[in-house]
């Protein structure tokens, strides 16, 4: 009887085992692996080959005295390059500032929007929602574009504005940070929309009858009682923001300016124009590093909701 | 009914003084959501010190009575005052009034202290008075220990608790509290409910409390408003309610009762002499409500003011006394309920004590007995 029962749990144990294992080994293959190659490539020497980095491990033979050599080259110039060159620390400090803009802008759009959603009518969520998510159904790459028209010069903002008399001549916003700011903005908002909706939907609304009835007047009760226990949606949502924005290429490439310095846009220069693998892959490691620390703290927050069991 | 009432019988009884304003007074107060008329023309006077209950069954309006005293609801038509002050268009956090929710509402992210400081943080109370007042409320629910905690590390008990001391911290001359014990077992409710009176005659506190629980209403409260539809029922203390009722719901929301349906066949001052088949026998009533000859009445008895005997009983005027057998016994150590089966049928509920104790029941199944009661035990209702 008990043979049975420890088969059983052991085929149990099996199955549950193959389910864990199949996204684990999807994420070693398409993650861990590509990861491992980037970084060994950062240590690399650029060369005019292909592919255009040298090998790190070589096998010497010396064949006077009859010996061979394992030699492995650990090139950590490229490392130093990076912190030795000004374009690259400007272009990490700007992606950073870029992206938290677009996190402050995403906050102050999406926390009202998400509120209202929450505050609607049951009936009414549903589809309000779905109007968040809806801009998800057109190609990014198409919506961008829409943006380039809206905000050139001669584009839909510059002849509303010329039509109202508020500026003379026409308005080029286009290739310009606030062009980035906007587009990002844009794209990144449901990110930010989505889990604020979430934490305030599931707010117990007698806590602010409870507050009020103590003689908290409605502003004080928002800011002692929802943004206290919103905060785990803003950190979430924020997050969900600011890490993809960080290394957004897309966006600043198609509406930014000439000098509109972006650690995505140099990455792809150091590739594709540059042909320097091992630099690029230098950066990409070090951008990695940049966003670790808001992916720690976000584990952290989420670890610590769980405990406090809700 | 097994409430006994907790309050002394030296109690204040303003109601029946014309001279005294009520605190709270309920003006033809209708409240309707689209079609659903929740509360309809109730109309209530509540005095200073009162625990008074609204008690009802589940959309009896009891709550949206209380939601409107609070604040968080706008009467449809009629006006609320409190003290004498119209409370049309004064929102929940300038009214005089705190409630104790049903869910408690406390604050997840406050330790207890920082839940029960927060109204006095609202008023802007000095920071060392906040703290001594603090200390004192949860000293008084005795919760001292626990002040650092957060709410989600409390039991059930310490939350309602909590929950009271931050609705009392702030001193309301009024305190509304919806299903204040809902949430407890029964064990603890029943000590709550001695703790509830005691800080509510301490404090000198006019208590409202919403229950659809009946013997807590009867335990606790000075006075009762039995609710039904959005309509008042009828109001008085445990007593009237339980011994006088007004109409049918009233007398079958409250405890078990038989009802006798029958009609009027003789009035002599407030005796009322009823004619009932149902009951197989004439009922003779004193100090009823007086009812027009000939027009049709129920009587309603209490399970407990009918005696049980299986010895034919002396000839009499054959009033107030039927026979039937006894179909279904339930035993429950300090009473024993019997069922009893009249000969058309109808069945009869009686409770007795248990006054002696033995093994074998005088009456037992399928026995002939005999019911009767004084003309003191029956009420008459018109409706």
């Amino acid at each position: 009887m008990s043979a049975v029962v420890a088969i059983l749990s052991r085929v149990g144990l099996w199955g549950r085992g193959v389910v864990v294992a199949i996204p684990y080994l999807w994420l070693l293959l398409f993650f861990l692996v590509p990861f491992l190659i980037v970084f060994g490539i950062s240590f690399a020497e650029s060369i005019i080959a292909q592919p255009p980095y040298s090998s790190l491990v070589d096998w010497l033979r010396d064949e006077d005295a009859g010996t061979s050599k394992l030699q492995i080259l650990l090139n950590i110039s490229n490392y130093f390059r990076l912190g030795g060159d000004d374009l690259y620390i400007l272009a990490y400090l700007n992606s950073l500032k870029i992206a938290a803009v677009t996190t402050l802008f995403c906050l102050l759009i999406g926390y009202p929007m998400a509120y209202a959603i929450a505050k609607a009518d049951p009936a009414r969520r549903g589809p309000l929602m779905m109007l968040v998510i809806l801009p998800f159904w057109t190609s990014f790459l198409i919506r961008i574009y829409a943006w380039i028209g809206i905000l050139k010069g001669n584009g839909v903002i510059s002849n509303l504005l010329e039509w109202t008399g508020l500026t003379s001549g026409p308005v080029e916003i286009l290739y310009s940070d606030w062009a980035v700011y906007i587009g990002m903005t844009y794209c990144y908002l449901p990110f930010m929309v989505l889990p604020l909706y979430s934490t305030l939907e599931k707010m117990d609304p007698t806590l602010l009858e409870a507050a009020a009835d103590l003689g908290s007047r409605p502003f004080k009760a928002f800011l002692s009682i929802t943004l206290p226990l919103s905060l785990p949606g803003i950190i979430a949502g924020s997050l969900l923001v600011f890490i993809p924005a960080v290394g957004e290429f897309v966006t600043p490439e198609l509406l930014g300016g000439p000098d509109t310095l972006m650690i995505g846009r140099v990455l792809w220069n150091e590739f594709f124009a540059n042909r320097d693998w091992p630099v690029a892959s230098a950066v990409a490691i070090a951008l990695l590093l940049v966003l670790v620390v808001p992916i720690m703290i976000f584990q952290h927050v989420q670890g610590k909701q769980a405990e406090a069991g809700r | 009914m097994a409430g006994q009432p907790i309050r002394k019988p030296t109690r204040l009884e303003p109601w029946q003084d014309a001279g005294q304003t009520p605190y709270v007074r309920i003006d033809k107060v209708t409240k309707t959501f689209g079609d659903f008329v929740a509360v309809d023309e109730v109309s209530l006077s509540i005095y200073r010190n009162e625990f008074f209950a609204l008690l009802g069954g589940s959309g009896s309006g009891k709550t949206t009575l209380l939601r409107m005293l609070a604040g968080f609801e706008q009467p449809t038509e009629g006006k609320i005052y409190i003290d004498g002050v119209d409370m049309a268009g004064i929102p929940p956090y300038e009214r005089p009034v705190n409630m104790m929710f049903q869910s408690y509402a406390l604050f997840p992210h406050m330790t207890v202290e920082q839940n029960v400081a927060f109204g006095l943080k609202q008023d802007n109370v000095p920071k060392a008075e906040i703290r001594d007042r603090v200390a004192e409320m949860l000293g008084m629910v005795q919760l001292s220990a626990f002040g650092k905690r957060r709410p989600h590390q409390l039991s059930g008990g310490q939350r309602q608790r909590v929950a009271l001391a931050r609705s009392l911290v702030k001193r309301p001359k009024l305190l509304l509290l919806d299903e204040p014990l809902g949430a407890l077992d029964k064990k603890l409710r029943e000590r709550t409910q001695f703790e509830l009176v005691n800080i509510q005659e301490k404090l000198g506190v006019t208590f409202i409390v919403v229950t659809h629980d009946q013997e807590e209403a009867m335990t606790m409260s000075s006075r009762i408003a039995v609710m039904n539809h959005g309509v008042i029922a009828q109001v008085g203390t445990p007593t009237e309610i339980y011994e006088y009722p007004h109409n049918r719901f009233v007398a079958e929301f409250i405890g078990s009762i038989n009802m006798f349906d029958g009609r009027v066949v003789e009035t002599d001052g407030d005796q009322v002499l009823v004619a009932s088949e149902e009951a197989g026998c004439d009922l003779l009533i004193a100090h009823a409500t007086p009812a027009p000859v000939g027009s049709p009445v129920s009587v309603a008895i209490r399970p407990e003011k009918i005696a049980l005997s299986k010895e034919p009983l002396p000839d009499g005027d054959g009033r107030n006394r039927t026979t039937g057998i006894v179909r279904e016994i339930a035993y429950l150590g300090d009473v024993s309920i019997y069922l009893v089966q009249l000969p058309n049928g109808k069945t009869v509920r009686v409770t007795a004590p248990n006054v002696t104790r033995r093994t074998e029941m005088p009456i037992t199944w399928e026995d002939e007995v005999t019911l009767s009661w004084r003309p003191f035990a029956g009420v008459v209702l018109t409706q």
